[in-house]
């Protein structure tokens, strides 16, 4: 978030992605998203974290596709047609997040994000950057490096 | 800015290519004087270049190449071995000093002083005259054969008139092109240069400028003389230096007024001395003409453009991006096929035609890409007769390269990585393998040791053979070293062909003592390592008091494997076909089982491992009855051999390889990933990692989730 920093006092706007995971709402930048796609079958990769679904295709280049709700811990996605996939560029690398649906892109106002509460888990401290509140909703703010696999290591 | 100094840069690889590769002609006799003559333009070139960069290293030192160069092509300079041996020092020298400029460094002066130094001595007993001289040389050249005795009588008087001491008056006739002025070159900065030189009267001729109304006025009609009485130590190839960045575009003749009847014993500059003073207009848009016509000492620079247009520049990231399309078209056809395939039988006919049709398209599109990253190995091995001669030199052995097949088309990952692997080889030929010339006389041999670089297309794959002529290997003094440093038991029965493989053994080297060439602590394991990572092979023959030779064997392409198409666990494995040695058959082979469930193949009375690919991978934690399994022989690097049971073998085929790293992280067991005529990605097996898997051999690793480890306890 500290690309775009205007140096105004006025309010950052910045997009973002809504998508649902588990009936719950989440979102990460639209600037981290390359495109949206429909589920496709990927190939299961040996001695890998059980949140990494496996290797999709997209149009030649290989990449890895992330089950976020097991990732968030919301137990494992039986991945199906209704399901659909975020190609998101992190860095240099192009990672597909596998969610429920994606619900809506929105503009924000980057001062409006509230840090997660202090009751909240390690894992949620460590994935959600923060809320925002839109139309009564919360909508969590991925932190999208922290949902990779770290390195070479192992987390499973 | 950067773009402009890229291209120079590049230019410059290619001259010095075309430099390094007239030198080897040179050196093996050929006196064809085109040779010389395209020496000297890449040279020239260079010079040119690096002027419009200011780079003043490389100038000095190009000016001085050039001269001697210019003296050879002249046929003042006989090209015997000492000058092309310094030719070469030269060329060596000259690429370094590119080298540097490109990392926007510059070498210590003393570097290059002494061959600067003998450059200079070279060209500077006939300095006088080498210069006046410049203008016929490349002009008519018949002129200047050996054979041809005119003109070289014609040569005193001319060097008389020039001597430097003695400045006389010129007269210089210049017309401007219309080039010229397109380029952004001006007369007017000519003629300031021109100023410094000496004092000048300048007197534009008008006679030929047209009315308004008589178009065009794109032809320029301008033109000028020039009555200069140059200053001391000028002489007229300091004034034709001033000319220099405008040969071709220019109309130029020099004519010297003490020295009128000289010229005329001159022919070829007669001939000229007619054509630009005429300067009608009509000459000027036909830039062919100017060529021919220019008197420039190097306009046959200018010819290069010409030769050049027959290639384009492109960035290799376009091709990639390509040869990845091109990649995805051939996976698109092949889903289209299947799905077709599903479709009625009836439905198709014509549909089916189309199909067969656009699959050859497309196979012979993915082909002809695949040869846009292709080059030729004769960079590579140019390169490779600097590394012959430098190590020579300081082995103290006479040592010559001979190159064959550097026609031959690698990929240019391939070409740039087998540097250093070659570069090591070559030393270790040189510095091991022939021996001193006094050996070499008593063996009854050349004097000189000869290195043969050859490189052939065999069976789809690149086979690269470096021999040379020497003692051979000395396998009692291998054996012996391999012994003392523990690497086989003395009591070990070892044939030829083991012992020579001994020296790919890390932490193998045989020279007695560590010499400042190959013991660099590394052996010729390291050029196998890095020959292996590139998909090749590394055999070495050797015949006592022959010579040995080592030959590696590579794919065309680094983008394409080959491998053998399994099916474990649901999942689509691919096994590069490199290291498979055999498949067998369920049932075929004799299995016992060991105790914990680890079981072993018993072939030819050798015990070897059978690793359950499905197990170590994760995929299947259930054991699974061997016998509706195909096993496949596996051979890593160091010829250690297992058997992966796999459920089914399915087919040989070419895959695409897709490297999992750079949008993951590298995984162990699977070296790379493709993508199957489904669109399904499949994971590339990686051997020699399989073999080293945790659960077999002592696990050195902590084993894996879902590993070899449920298995045995299962």
């Amino acid at each position: 978030m500290h690309d775009n920093e205007t140096d105004s006092n006025s309010t950052k706007r910045v997009e973002i992605v809504c998508f649902m995971v588990e009936e719950q709402d989440f979102c990460i930048e639209i600037s981290h998203v390359l495109e949206i796609r429909g589920w496709t079958s990927t190939t299961t990769l040996p001695h890998a974290p059980d949140f990494i679904l496996g290797m999709m295709n997209l149009r030649g280049t290989v990449l890895p596709v992330v089950d976020l709700s097991l990732r968030l811990g919301f137990g494992k996605t039986e991945p199906g047609k209704r399901h659909v996939i975020i190609i998101a560029q992190i860095d240099e690398k192009v990672v597909g997040f596998l969610v429920d649906a994606v619900s809506d892109i929105i503009t924000v106002d980057e001062a409006e994000m509230q840090a997660a509460p202090d009751v909240s888990s390690a894992r949620t401290q460590a994935f959600i950057r923060g809320v925002y509140s839109v139309n009564d909703a919360l909508v969590r703010a991925i932190d999208v490096r922290a949902v990779l696999p770290q390195g070479a290591r192992l987390e499973a | 800015m950067n773009d402009l100094n890229e291209m120079f840069f590049q230019e410059c690889d290619d001259l010095l290519e075309g430099l390094s590769s007239g030198l080897n002609e040179l050196e093996n006799g050929s006196n064809d004087e085109e040779i010389v003559n395209s020496m000297f333009r890449a040279v020239h070139s260079i010079k040119g270049g690096a002027g419009a960069f200011g780079l003043d290293q490389l100038i000095e030192f190009s000016h001085a190449f050039e001269n001697v160069l210019d003296d050879v092509r002249a046929v003042r300079l006989a090209a015997d071995e000492n000058v092309v041996a310094l030719l070469f020092t030269a060329s060596d020298h000259l690429s370094d000093l590119v080298d540097a400029a490109r990392n926007e460094d510059q070498l210590p002066p003393e570097q290059g002083a002494s061959i600067l130094s003998d450059l200079k001595h070279m060209s500077g007993s006939l300095d006088d005259d080498s210069h006046a001289h410049d203008g016929r040389g490349e002009e008519d050249p018949p002129a200047f054969e050996p054979t041809t005795l005119t003109v070289d009588g014609g040569l005193p008087p001319l060097d008389d008139m020039l001597s430097p001491t003695a400045p006389t008056p010129l007269t210089i006739t210049f017309k401007a092109l219309p080039q010229l002025y397109t380029n952004g070159h001006d007369p007017t900065l000519l003629f300031r240069s021109l100023q410094e030189l000496g004092s000048l009267t300048i007197n534009a001729d008008l006679s030929s400028i047209s009315l308004l109304r008589d178009a065009p006025w794109s032809a320029p009609t301008l033109s000028w003389t020039i009555d200069i009485l140059p200053d001391d130590s000028v002489d007229e190839a300091v004034i034709r230096e001033v000319f220099e960045f405008v040969e071709g575009l220019c109309e130029l003749e020099i004519q010297s007024h003490a020295s009128a009847p000289p010229i005329e014993t001159l022919p070829p500059l007669e001939e000229h001395t007619q054509v630009p003073q005429s300067g009608a207009p009509s000459l000027g848009p036909d830039p062919r003409e100017t060529k021919e016509t220019g008197v420039k000492p190097a306009s046959g620079s200018k010819k290069q453009p010409a030769a050049r247009s027959s290639t384009i520049r492109v960035d290799l990231q376009r091709v990639d991006q390509l040869i990845n399309l091109v990649g995805e078209l051939v996976i698109a056809e092949a889903m289209l096929r299947q799905s077709m395939d599903e479709m009625p039988h009836s439905a198709n006919g014509s549909v089916d035609e189309a199909m067969s049709q656009l699959k050859q398209l497309s196979g012979a599109i993915q082909e002809s890409v695949m040869a846009i990253r292709a080059q030729p190995v004769r960079g590579l091995f140019q390169r490779m007769s600097r590394i012959v001669r430098e190590t020579s030199k300081e082995a103290g052995k006479s040592a010559r390269l001979v190159t064959i097949g550097d026609a031959t088309e690698v990929d240019k990952t391939v070409t740039e990585r087998l540097v250093e692997p070659l570069t090591h080889m070559i030393r270790n030929a040189i510095d091991h393998g022939l021996e001193t010339p006094d050996q070499r006389l008593a063996a009854n041999k050349d004097k000189r040791g000869t290195v043969t670089l050859e490189a052939a297309h065999r069976s789809g794959r690149v086979v690269i053979t470096l021999s040379d002529d020497g003692g051979g290997i000395d396998r009692a003094k291998v054996r012996q070293i391999a012994e003392d440093k523990g690497l086989v038991r003395p009591d070990d029965d070892l044939a030829d062909a083991d012992i020579d493989n001994l020296l790919f053994r890390a932490g193998f080297s045989t020279a007695n003592e560590v010499s400042n060439l190959s013991g660099r602590g590394v052996g010729m394991d390291v050029v196998r390592n890095e020959i292996q990572s590139l998909g090749g092979r590394v055999s070495m023959q050797s015949e006592p008091g022959k010579g040995t030779s080592v030959t590696i064997s590579l794919p065309l392409t680094l983008a394409v494997l080959e491998g053998m198409v399994v099916r474990v666990a649901d999942q689509t494995l691919i096994v590069p076909t490199l290291s498979l040695r055999e498949m067998l058959q369920p049932g075929q082979a004799s299995v016992h089982t060991l105790c914990d469930g680890d079981r072993v193949l018993a072939l030819n009375d050798e015990l070897v491992p059978i690793i359950n690919l499905g197990a170590a991978l994760g995929y299947r934690t259930d054991p699974v009855c061997l016998g509706q399994q195909s096993l496949l022989l596996i051979e890593d690097d160091s010829g250690r051999r297992s058997a992966l049971a796999v459920d089914a073998i399915a087919e040989q085929r070419e895959v695409v390889i897709k490297g999992l790293e750079q949008s993951y992280q590298s995984i162990s067991g699977i070296a790379a990933a493709t993508i199957l005529g489904n669109g399904r990605i499949a994971l590339i097996i990686d051997t020699d990692q399989v073999i080293a898997l945790p659960g077999r051999m002592g696990a050195a690793e902590p084993p894996a989730p879902g590993a070899t480890g449920d298995v045995v306890n299962a």
